[in-house]
């Protein structure tokens, strides 16, 4: 243990905490901007600078690890006026058009600017002789250079958490800036849209594309019947951006908002969940079968979930010869759209040229998604717009609703029975422990073995996790199966994934069956969840995903009657024709920059 | 453009391929191609696992890992402040009056480039440029017309 001083108050911390970190634990907040907890330090914003006595020049707190006697002032004249200093520094190469930014009021340097700068700035306004770029070529965020401070969270977090490195520093000097490969705009390389970069900015130069107008636009078209999905990880976040605690669940509140602000029924992804479990599942037992039974060479092992389109662009880049160990499974959001203007408009006879399908996603990647040119099985483009976590709650903001006092309500019907294997997609693990669920059922007519049918070992934030499923007493059809360990790995963060298909590809993983997601913690710390985010607040959200599924009546997703009706009605049997012409999509080789 | 064969792979097994190998790797191709493709960009980036992006940013860096097309011969006049006293705006219009192009630009037959550079350390004999690794001195309007005529053979 180390003691110090901060101004004037003894403090005792472990060997190689940053000063930061110690003043923190006294209650004594520094200012950061670069600093970020999921990340490595970088110490290039300088304003977290404090004055150590005996020290020549102020020191950045977040890169000083503290000494024996060491005294720091956090506060001083001199810090003060440093950090003025460099704010000004930083707002005078920053287009501060604030009134007009999509991060008014939720920008780091906003707030800073508020704390040190306000009354007449001292340096000159560099930003209107400079050529800034603003690429909007991405269907899922804006890269806005002009706004950017160089801080290189984005670039830390594309290459740490992502191992992506879509984007890094390049050129020098005044003319130092973010690059994706030769500049090359950002929806023509590696860029997997996560948009955990834009969840980690501290200003407006990342920003998820929003289409909120158009959604409005949509709901005010009394011509328009505009059906909504929420995702299984936006109940357990927007509350986050409404004034809740990390961890508090608002489902029943957030049907209520959805429906008042005019969406004609409010359905949920949960249900299309549970049809994936279905569609791949059976895909996984058809593939063991073909691969291990009847030696088909054409389909491989192990198989790949598909839910995740930041994974899935993630694999196209840079595995595609791995592309066929990919579920054809389109993801639940995509399914749903499918659905929506086939089985739905049916339903409730509308045109389906009169439904607009809206999904509210923890996501930016869903919006790239809705996107692709094969999303259109329905006829029609199956997902008009995809609006995030932190759009949705704009939106509830822009209405005037008090979201405290909206009374809870239940999803519509059909399409909004779900299970609690659904709502455990938001988690990592969750589609894994979802599938096992459904799986060993059909295969041997009991349920999992394992307690209240918490899978534990497939949960948890540990990078890659896995399990072996030892299966016995199988029905007759599945006798091949008798005795088999299914091996399965789980994956969260592209870095982690990368893990894992680096060995599928060098041969040295004897898995079956591998659940990947893009974003650290899986879809509850996506790229469109409430800002900010921490291995702390993704944990909470994680505990009160499991909550939400002990509490729900249905935990399997073949116990969905919903699920068993549109077989019966529709689709007709899993991985049947139908299914396969709506449900399961096919993929693309991309370049690997 | 140009076609690069198995120079990356050669270099990598020349230099390494670990991190601190892009530099050399980068330095070698510069040396022989005058700049860098995007494609043998994603070449290095290839052969070294890194991220092409990052490939970038590294040559973006350095003044003379081009990433723009040049040709055979970059002319780089010092554009600081003592050439400038001494007349280099003189030599730049002398230069792109005789190549017909102007700074930044390469003529059609590939085979000069013209750029300003900063400070090259020949103050006190300005103003000076450079022609690819060499320094020419206390040019004039004359002399500097005989020293690109050597390179047009």
């Amino acid at each position: 243990m180390v003691t110090l001083k901060i101004n004037e108050h003894e403090v005792k911390v472990a060997e190689g905490t940053t000063v930061l970190a110690a003043a923190k634990t006294l209650g004594i907040n520094i200012p950061t901007l670069c600093n970020h907890p999921d990340l490595c330090v970088a110490g290039n914003c300088r304003v977290c600078v404090v004055e150590q006595k005996g020290a020549r020049t102020l020191v950045a707190s977040c890169v000083t690890p503290v000494s024996q006697g060491m005294e720091i002032q956090t506060n001083s004249l001199k810090v003060r006026n440093a950090r003025k200093h460099i704010v000004e520094l930083l707002l005078s190469e920053h287009r501060a058009d604030c009134t007009k930014c999509y991060k008014n009021q939720n920008c780091e340097l906003q707030t800073l600017a508020n704390e040190y700068s306000f009354g007449e700035h001292i340096f000159f306004d560099l930003t209107e002789d400079h050529n800034y770029v603003i690429d909007r070529s991405s269907p899922a965020f804006i890269k806005d250079d002009s706004k950017c401070i160089r801080c290189q969270r984005c670039v830390r977090t594309c290459a740490q958490l992502q191992y992506v490195s879509a984007i890094a520093v390049s050129h020098k000097g005044s003319e130092m800036k973010i690059s994706s490969f030769h500049d090359r705009p950002m929806s023509h390389v590696v860029c997997t849209n996560c948009g955990q970069c834009v969840n980690r900015c501290p200003t407006g130069a990342l920003t998820e594309k929003t289409y909120i107008d158009q959604v409005w636009d949509a709901i005010y078209d009394t011509d328009k019947h505009v059906v909504v999905q929420t995702a299984p990880a936006v109940r357990i976040a927007l509350g986050e951006d409404l004034g809740y605690d990390p961890g508090e669940r608002v489902t029943g509140k957030l049907v209520t908002a959805l429906r008042q602000l005019g969406f004609d029924s409010v359905l949920d992804t949960d249900f299309t969940a549970d049809l994936t479990i279905i569609e791949e599942g059976t895909e996984l037992l058809t593939r063991l079968k073909k691969v291990l039974v009847e030696g088909d060479k054409t389909l491989a092992l192990p198989m790949f979930t598909s839910c995740s389109p930041g994974w899935i662009k993630f694999i196209e880049h840079k595995y595609p010869h791995m592309l066929p160990n990919l579920s054809t499974c389109k993801s639940p959001q995509q399914m749903f759209g499918a659905l929506a203007k086939t089985f739905y408009a049916d339903k409730r006879k509308l045109d389906p040229a009169n439904v607009v399908s809206v999904s509210i996603m923890p996501c930016t990647a869903k919006k790239y998604e809705a996107d692709r040119p094969e999303m259109r099985s329905s006829g029609y483009k199956d997902i008009d717009f995809v609006l995030t976590t932190r759009e949705l709650a704009v939106m509830i903001k822009q209405a005037g609703l008090d979201f405290r006092t909206l009374e809870e309500s239940h999803y519509d019907s059909v399409m909004g029975v779900s299970t609690g294997a659904g709502v455990i997609f938001g988690a990592t693990g969750g589609v894994m422990e979802a599938a096992l669920r459904t799986a060993y059922e059909i295969v041997t007519g009991r349920p999992v073995p394992f307690k209240n049918l918490n899978i534990m070992p497939v949960r948890g934030m540990e990078g890659v996790k896995e399990a072996t499923i030892k299966i016995e007493g199988t029905r007759e059809e599945w006798k091949f199966l008798e005795g088999a360990e299914l091996k399965v790995a789980i994956a969260h963060g592209l870095v982690n994934a990368n893990k894992i298909a680096k060995a599928v590809s060098q041969g040295k993983a004897q898995y079956h069956f591998i659940e990947i997601m893009a974003c650290p913690g899986g879809c509850l710390g996506g790229g469109g969840q409430p800002i900010p985010t921490s291995t702390e607040i993704r944990q909470k959200r994680m505990e009160a995903i499991y909550v939400e599924d002990m509490n729900m009546d249905l935990r399997k997703s073949h116990d969905n009657p919903e699920v068993t009706a549109i077989y019966q009605e529709f689709l007709e049997k899993p991985n049947g024709h139908k299914a396969h012409e709506l449900l399961h999509t096919h993929y693309t080789e991309r370049e690997s920059y | 453009m140009y076609q690069t064969g198995n120079l990356v792979k050669d270099l990598a097994e020349k230099h390494g391929r670990k991190r601190e190998s892009l530099m050399p790797i980068l330095q070698d191709i510069v040396k022989k191609h005058n700049y860098l493709t995007d494609d043998v960009m994603v070449a290095v980036a290839t052969e070294l696992d890194i991220s092409a992006a990052e490939v970038y940013g590294t040559a973006s860096f350095y003044t003379f890992l081009d990433t723009e097309e040049r040709g055979r011969n970059v002319i780089r006049v010092c554009k600081t402040i003592t050439c400038s006293m001494k007349g280099k705006n003189d030599i730049i219009s002398t230069i792109e009056d005789m190549l017909k192009i102007r700074v930044g630009e390469t003529t059609p037959d590939k085979m000069f480039t013209l750029l300003e550079t900063n400070c090259i350390g020949w103050c006190h004999k300005a103003p000076a440029i450079l022609i690819n690794d060499m320094p020419y001195t206390d040019l004039t309007q004359e002399t500097v017309i005989d020293v690109i005529k050597g390179y047009m053979r």
